[in-house]
């Protein structure tokens, strides 16, 4: 938590703030129900294994919360690269890299990355 | 399917192929190290107990069911199995010596003659096969039994797997070792994620067991091994490394088989010093 607030620099957020309200009016109520769906469901992306996600029961502990996403992803490119594949920024990651492994599909990555990136 | 899977497990093997070369004994000592470092006054034994050792939530329900185990009439299953002779009138005493309690603690261990590593369980049908009895099942059912109860009478004993300094007896090691250490899967997840480096977190409703003290209650009754369809809750060490292969979307390898045995070496090994304190209740 404490480093979450610490990457929070006030003028980034509220840059991060004012780009994702233009952002975010571009995902559809539907498509950003689908991503959260693809996000929570265990065959799936499974991400509450590991993050704790507005919305969703049981989470774990091992990765930090996603939460102020825009803030920490002003590039939604960036956000989309690391859900792709996690073991770009760090080759040891627990995260299992969704789109080089094909656990999800490009489609599936598109919408759980619009819906992360709501939060 | 099967292709990309393989694919991934080689590439698995291969990204640990590089770490720098340490001795059995360097290994064993980093590794205690880390975890008493990462749960500072946690006595060396209460790992055995996994995740109850690190969730004081999960304890109070667990020790509740250890007052009255669920394993227990399988380790009365299992005496009888020990006592009952073969058709030939030979008893596992023939294979094993007439001291129960000093069978488990052998295991596993090196054999320089068949230049392979040899588990408790592997030996348990080599006795039948010897005397024309039918082997048992790998995973549950009477190996199980009969394990449990050897388990039971060496409670207390130390853990001790004695790795020889013979250059097949390493390398089985190294192999059990890169196996522990490989990202394996369609998930890329290795054994030394989930149970070394994020051990005592929660990953969904579950909480991580060290690896250290993994191997002293094998094996083990599990709930979820209780169901139908899945046989009497009680499984061994070989079907518990299957399903968390499978968890993370690889092929499960064959129970027995070299891979696990080699696990089951290096894995053990690990948890020298602990006491054994099998059969186990998990939930
Ligand atoms: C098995 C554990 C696990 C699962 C499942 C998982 N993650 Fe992660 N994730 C991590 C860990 C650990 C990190 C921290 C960085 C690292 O170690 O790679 C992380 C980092 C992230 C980050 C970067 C956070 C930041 O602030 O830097 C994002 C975004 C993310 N995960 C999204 C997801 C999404 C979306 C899913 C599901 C589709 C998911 N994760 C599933 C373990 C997981
Ligand atoms: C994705 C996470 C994950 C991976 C990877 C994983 N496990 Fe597990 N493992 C678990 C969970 C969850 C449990 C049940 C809770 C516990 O005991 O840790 C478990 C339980 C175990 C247990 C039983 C512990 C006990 O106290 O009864 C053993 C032994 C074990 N794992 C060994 C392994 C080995 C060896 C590997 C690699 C081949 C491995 N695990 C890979 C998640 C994992």
């Amino acid at each position: 938590m404490t480093k979450i607030t610490q990457r929070l620099g006030g003028a980034t957020t509220v840059l991060a703030l004012c780009a994702g309200l233009v952002f975010s009016a571009q995902a559809s109520a539907d498509d950003l129900a689908a991503g959260k769906k693809i996000a929570f469901d265990r065959k799936k992306g499974n991400c509450l294994a590991c993050h704790q996600i507005a919305g969703g029961k049981l989470a774990g502990t091992i990765a930090p919360p996603l939460i102020s996403m825009k803030a920490r992803f002003p590039d939604k490119a960036k956000l989309r690269a690391q859900i792709w594949d996690s073991t770009v920024a760090n080759p040891n990651s627990i995260m299992p890299p969704m789109g080089r492994h094909k656990i999800l599909t490009e489609k599936e990555i598109d919408l759980v990355t619009d819906f992360i990136y709501s939060l | 399917m099967k292709k990309t899977l393989t694919l991934l497990l080689s590439a698995g093997l291969v990204a640990t192929a590089t770490q720098a070369f340490s001795s059995p004994k360097q290994d064993l000592e980093k590794f205690r190290t880390y975890f008493e470092q990462r749960f500072p006054g946690i006595e060396l034994n209460e790992f055995g107990n996994g995740p109850y050792a690190l969730d004081a939530s999960k304890r109070l329900q667990w020790e509740s069911m250890e007052e009255f185990p669920p394993y227990e009439e399988y380790v009365d299953k299992g005496r009888e199995i020990w006592e009952t002779p073969f058709k030939n009138g030979k008893s596992f005493a023939s294979c094993f010596g007439k001291d129960p309690s000093k069978v488990r603690v052998k295991y596993p261990h090196w054999d320089s003659k068949t230049q392979q590593v040899v588990t408790l369980e592997g030996d348990i049908n080599k006795c039948l096969k010897a005397n024309g009895e039918k082997p048992f099942g790998w995973k549950k059912g009477k190996i199980a039994h009969l394990g449990a109860y050897l388990g039971y009478e060496a409670r207390g004993q130390k853990t001790n797997v004695v790795i020889p300094n013979d250059p097949k007896a390493l390398q089985a090691y190294e192999e059990g070792k890169h196996f522990f250490y490989a990202k394996r899967g369609q998930l890329n997840i290795a054994c030394a994620d989930c149970h070394v480096y994020y051990s005592g977190q929660r990953i969904r409703g579950n909480t991580l067991s060290a690896a250290l003290g993994h191997t002293t209650h094998f094996p083990v009754f599990r709930a979820k091994w209780a169901k139908k369809g899945k046989g009497d809750g009680l499984g061994t060490l070989h079907r518990r490394y299957g399903g968390c292969n499978k968890q993370v979307r690889a092929r499960p390898f064959k129970a027995q088989g070299k891979e696990y045995r080699n696990l089951e070496f290096f894995h053990t090994y690990m948890s020298n010093g602990l006491e054994i304190n099998a059969p186990g209740y998990r939930e």
